[in-house]
């Protein structure tokens, strides 16, 4: 099983890569454990708070969709990654400040909740590493493919 | 649930993630060690499945919701697989971080199951 050793990891683009893949398995298992949160809410006791447990689900299925545009990211799935992940950032700040305000109707547990506290305030960290990734990642690519044609 | 069973499936799991860390760092491609590790805890979950079926016939149930219980332990079971399944058809040297993160995140679940349990 040892056939693949080494492989030739240089430069910034190798190492963008890897941390591109660790974000995105982050994002799959935060995206599975939202839903799976939401799913269990939505059966249980949605009557407690369904603005709460609405947003809970709405940010699962964000979660699906950053995940999903953050492994294609090519044509209108970079736009569309941009889009999740602002919406992401958006939405922990929102919930988590109104969590503080009005706890009666957010202070339910839900991913974004205190800013995301639930998840060691990961859902608040990973929309800026990603933007960060992203942003990144067209500096290197452009500075590939300008250096391949002159 | 058993408490020592769960303490030991989340003390493998966390020493899979750290086996999967030093293949990475070593530079190397998921190997024997880091993929088989994946497995193994995979398979702790299959047996946690079996016990938490039998655990309430005897006596021992959960204190808390087994929906959300189940929902969590079904997911934890999946995890390791996947990532395995990822593991030997990504051969590069990053699906060894994958491994080391769905280790930890069964870590994390198998505890957060714990407490759900009571």
């Amino acid at each position: 099983m040892q056939a693949t050793a080494t492989e030739p990891e240089v430069g910034a683009a190798a190492r963008t890569d890897v941390l591109g893949r660790v974000l995105i398995v982050t994002y799959l298992i935060l995206a599975i454990a939202a839903t799976m949160r939401a799913i269990y809410q939505l059966i249980s006791k949605f009557e407690e708070a369904p603005l709460a447990y609405a947003l809970s689900a709405l940010s699962g299925l964000v979660y699906i969709v950053a995940t999903i545009a953050l492994a294609r990211r090519r044509g209108i799935w970079r736009r569309i990654a941009w889009a999740a992940l602002a919406f992401e950032l958006l939405g922990v700040l929102a919930v988590g400040i109104l969590s503080l305000v009005v706890p009666e109707h957010f202070a339910h547990p839900s991913v974004w909740s205190h800013f995301g506290q639930g998840y060691l305030f990961i859902p608040l960290v990973l929309p800026v590493l990603g933007m960060l990734w992203l942003w990144k990642e067209r500096s290197i690519q452009g500075h590939q493919s300008a250096g391949g044609r002159s | 649930m058993i408490t020592w069973f769960a303490i030991a499936l989340i003390s493998a799991a966390m020493l899979v993630a750290v086996v999967c860390l030093a293949v990475f760092l070593r530079g190397r491609a998921p190997n024997d060690y880091s993929i088989g590790g994946t497995l193994l805890i995979g398979l702790l979950l299959v047996a946690q499945i079996v016990i938490s079926t039998v655990a309430p016939m005897t006596g021992n149930h959960a204190v808390g919701d087994p929906l959300e219980y189940w929902m969590y332990l079904i997911t934890a079971a999946v995890l390791p697989f996947g990532a395995a399944l990822w593991a030997l058809v990504d051969r590069r040297r990053s699906a060894g971080l994958v491994l080391m993160m769905v280790s930890l995140a069964v870590a994390i679940m198998t505890y957060r199951m714990l407490v759900i349990w009571g």
